[in-house]
């Protein structure tokens, strides 16, 4: 499933043109986008938590050349799916 | 923001109804769900995309008591941040 599959089910099913379906569904992903990039959470409930983590410097390892290397401390987006989602596909 | 703060957006944004905002909201993340019940992969670009693990049955301990138990086969959802918002998120631009 791709964008243009998100759109044609809001054009076939919400009644909007295709124009401005496909208008939506990219502004939803785009205020998503907004939201997390100033590192906001954004909590769908029924399906999960998208979250930013701070992650502090360490020093890593190339595991293939077994070489010190440092990492430098970032911003990570998580995900964590929810219970609900979890059981309907065990369900 | 929560799923209501991502309906107002929206509706503002666009000046949509709540009501439209709602159903669209809906149905975006209902669609996810199906998708990934019927074991396919979403791919949105410049967001990410979702794909579901599968796991076999194996013998796991209660860390509490030590106990062990049999862990039933399960399927879990997994989100690879796609690397714009990678980027963007880690203010990279």
């Amino acid at each position: 499933m791709t964008k243009i599959d998100i759109i044609q089910n809001v054009y076939e099913k919400l009644g909007f043109s295709k124009k401005d379906s496909a208008d939506i569904v990219e502004s939803v992903f785009d205020i998503i986008k907004d939201s997390l990039s100033q590192g906001d959470k954004v909590k769908i409930s029924g399906f999960g938590n998208f979250m930013v983590k701070e992650k502090r410097a360490r020093r890593g390892r190339n595991p293939q050349t077994g070489q010190e290397i440092s990492i430098t401390a970032r911003r990570v987006l998580t995900f964590k799916s929810s219970q609900v989602l979890r059981k309907t596909l065990n369900g | 923001m929560n799923k209501s703060g991502l309906i107002e957006a929206l509706s503002n944004k666009l000046n949509l109804t709540e009501k439209k905002a709602i159903d669209v909201v809906n149905l975006v993340f209902k669609g996810f769900t199906n998708e990934l019940k019927k074991g396919g992969r979403i791919e949105i670009r410049g967001f990410g995309s979702f794909v579901v693990k599968k796991y076999g049955s194996y013998t796991g301990r209660n860390p509490k008591t030590g106990t062990k138990i049999k862990v039933e086969p399960k399927k879990l959802p997994f989100f690879k941040v796609g690397k714009e918002l990678k980027d963007r998120v880690d203010r990279k631009k």
